[in-house]
């Protein structure tokens, strides 16, 4: 305990730029000596992709090789240059701390992606996997205006995003690809890249006017009987999408151009982020906790309920379909089984597991229940005891989820760790 | 004249199959209402206690066959079945209600929604862990013998399942109007605040909730498994939701209006197949129930007072 508590306050004056050096250091070392020197010498056969984590199950012997591999080109490259370099990073996150906080952050978020990149570039699967990551936290979030800030159980988030990843793909397969449905590209190809955003926002408002069948019931009813509607809504989506032939029916529909490299995702879950934060932060966002937390009290402060309700479930769907199109771009593949109750089930577990009314909660829950399920991915069956057994346990505990009614300043975690009064 | 004829066959018959799946809908919609008026939550995990069930009815009916057989008449075999199977799953529902929902009394509901969806989920992989991904069948209980009235032909099997289903909510009926049990019930579904004072717990009561909708869900397996005799650890996942819509649009905490929910989802989705591409079944079924709850949001019997969501 006594170990601990030194250890951590010795550490307690990194800034975040300090541990982000030493992450690109830990980047570096395993780019240029990961393959050929420190996994040769441990034994591994190659890179561990996510931590050593899938290696160590698959093979129990490799266990010892793979946590030195995490050691040694983790954990000691970041705790040694993060706490060597705080002479030169305190005061570098005190000349950050003199901008604007918004440069500040993008600064910190241009580093940040820098790091992400490099560590990724080195296998696909890790592209993969962030991405599928940022495009849950996106999904997480707009989940979380609705059922956390909001207050209402929402079921329908996967037709939602099943809208937007149809939309979208329509769009582009219309427009930019030669695509044996929908015939020649009307638009040369290369202006695919420019447009995608048009897409994107296109399919997301097409989510939001879809929304509209789930909120306009949301004014005469609460509770149990949204939920079923928005189960409902959920289920007629997912089914009217499986008898359009058009859209290749359940067979899905495939081949949508890869305009969704990583930075584009990262780019749109900052964007999601700060649209978000920025929302719930407003009066707009603020109604949306009194309507949750008394209806007829916030009524009679001349709140307008309804239109209050409508902005949440529109909001929170147009990033859902946002994520929808994201999603059907990176795996360029979707079909009407993938927007169903498992996908709901995922979607319920993030946001519960992570907290209720706080963006960094589902932050932390998208990520961790997503990072988890690959990590277990070799036990296979029994991956899907462990996800559950450790939700029932955080919904004991912690029934509002782990990371709940809380929010990061942005400018406390970005400062300078100096010595006192520095 | 003819045609005629051949209209009125066709209705009836496509009746008797619309009872039968609403049937099903019913015993299992029965299993949501009760535990929501006990405990003002819906169970989630109530179709993977179906499923649960019915696969402890495949185990039970597979050992009685193998053992009796021959010894003694086929209905005693598909009694002593059912009566065993509904013992054992009742344990089932007992468990997840200590395991899931007694810790979450003071949680958020949504919270206990999440944790019935877990245990849900648990209960699926532990089948598919423990049996493989092999699809078994359930064993035929009874000889099936087909009858044909007036040109509409229906089996013995579809016969049996409507009446089993009827009675057992004749006796559900009975258990929560006449016993003493049953009164505690519906105390605790009128106010579950001042019924603890009164000396009758809710741990007790809470655990006979959901036993008895174990059970009945549990028969209901049975029934389905000698309509429908293929098992899948998934099988509880598409009833057990369809249930669900049938117990919110009866009317929450309301075991009449479930059932009677419970039948009217058969028959639409019956009465859509017949005249719809059967792909459209759900599509179109879904959207009625829509459209019934935008108009009368507290489903058909449902309680007045609206509850105030915890979040």
């Amino acid at each position: 305990m006594e170990l601990a508590r030194k250890f951590k306050s010795a550490f307690s004056t990194v800034p975040v730029l300090g541990w982000m050096l030493g992450f690109f250091v830990a980047v570096l070392i395993e780019y240029y000596w990961g393959y050929d020197y420190i996994s040769y010498y441990l034994g591994l056969p190659k890179i561990p992709v996510l931590f050593g984590t899938l290696i160590m199950l698959k093979d129990p012997l490799m266990i010892p090789g793979a946590l030195a591999y995490d050691l040694v080109v983790y954990v000691l490259p970041v705790l040694a240059v993060g706490k060597l370099t705080e002479k030169l990073t305190n005061p570098l996150a005190a000349l950050c701390e003199t901008l604007p906080l918004a440069l500040s952050v993008i600064i910190h978020l241009i580093l940040f992606y820098g790091v992400l990149h490099l560590w990724a570039g080195i296998n696909d699967y890790r592209v993969l996997v962030i991405k599928l990551t940022m495009i849950s936290i996106i999904l997480t979030i707009s989940v979380n205006v609705i059922n956390g800030y909001q207050g209402e159980f929402s079921c329908s988030h996967p037709g939602f995003m099943a809208i937007g990843a149809y939309v979208s793909s329509i769009l582009t397969l219309l427009l930019f690809t030669n695509d044996k449905i929908f015939g020649d590209a009307l638009l040369p190809q290369a202006l695919g890249p420019w447009c995608f955003p048009i897409v994107l926002i296109i399919g997301g408002a097409a989510a939001a006017i879809g929304s509209l069948a789930v909120a306009i019931p949301s004014f005469r009813t609460r509770g149990d009987y949204l939920a079923i509607i928005s189960l409902a809504f959920m289920f007629i989506v997912k089914s009217a999408v499986e008898n359009l032939q058009v859209l290749g029916g359940a067979r899905g529909m495939g081949g949508q151009p890869d305009f969704a490299p990583l930075w584009v995702i990262f780019v749109w879950t900052m964007l999601c982020i700060w649209i978000i934060h920025n929302f719930v932060s407003s009066i707009l966002g603020k109604a949306l906790n009194t309507v949750r937390d008394d209806e007829a009290a916030s009524e009679s402060m001349t709140i307008k309920t309804r239109k209050t309700k409508m902005s949440a479930f529109m909001f929170g769907a147009f990033w859902a379909g946002v994520a929808g199109g994201l999603f059907a771009h990176v795996l360029a593949y979707i079909n009407p089984g993938m927007f169903s109750i498992n996908r709901l089930a995922e979607i319920l577990a993030m946001v519960y597991f992570g907290g209720l009314n706080s963006i960094v909660g589902s932050i932390v829950g998208a990520v961790s229940i997503n990072i988890l399920g690959e990590a277990l991915r070799p036990l296979e069956l029994f991956k899907w005891i462990i996800i559950p057994l450790i939700l029932i346990f955080v919904m004991i505990f912690r029934p509002y989820g782990l990371i709940s009614f809380k929010e990061i300043n942005a400018k406390k975690l970005l400062r300078a760790k100096g010595k006192k009064g520095a | 004249m003819e045609s005629l004829t051949d209209l009125i066959q066709y209705i009836v018959q496509n009746l008797i199959n619309a009872a039968q799946r609403g049937s099903f809908y019913a015993v299992i919609s029965i299993g949501y209402s009760m535990v929501y008026g006990v405990l003002m939550l819906f169970n989630f995990a109530h179709g993977d206690i179906f499923m649960v069930g019915t696969y402890i009815g495949f185990g039970i009916a597979t050992l009685f066959l193998a053992l009796f057989a021959g010894l003694m008449p086929a209905p005693i075999i598909f009694v002593a079945t059912v009566v065993v199977t509904m013992f054992l799953a009742s344990w089932i529902g007992v468990f997840v209600e200590v395991a899931g929902y007694r810790p979450l009394r003071q949680a958020p509901r949504a919270s206990a929604a999440i944790t019935g969806l877990m245990i849900g989920i648990i209960f699926e992989t532990g089948i598919l862990i423990m049996l493989g991904a092999e699809r078994l069948s359930f064993p035929p209980l009874m000889e099936s013998v087909t009858y044909n009235i007036g040109g509409i032909f229906f089996t013995n099997v579809k016969v049996l399942i409507i009446i089993i289903s009827l009675l057992l909510m004749l006796a559900l009926h009975g258990f929560i109007q006449k016993t003493k049990w049953g009164m505690a019930m519906r105390a605790m579904s009128y106010d579950f605040l001042a019924v603890p004072l009164m000396g009758v717990s809710i741990n007790i009561i809470a655990p006979l909730t959901f036993a008895v909708g174990a059970g009945l869900a549990s028969v209901a397996g049975i029934l389905y498994g000698q309509a429908y005799p293929i098992l899948d650890p998934y099988m509880g996942v598409i009833l057990g939701w369809k249930a669900f819509v049938a117990a919110i649009l009866g009317g929450r905490g309301s075991i009449k209006g479930a059932a009677m929910a419970g039948y009217l989802l058969g028959f639409i989705e019956i009465f859509v197949a017949t005249v719809f591409p059967s792909t459209l079944r759900d599509l179109i079924a879904y959207s009625i129930i829509l459209v019934i709850l935008t108009f009368r949001p507290r489903g058909f019997f449902g309680m007045e007072h609206s509850t105030k969501l915890r979040l």
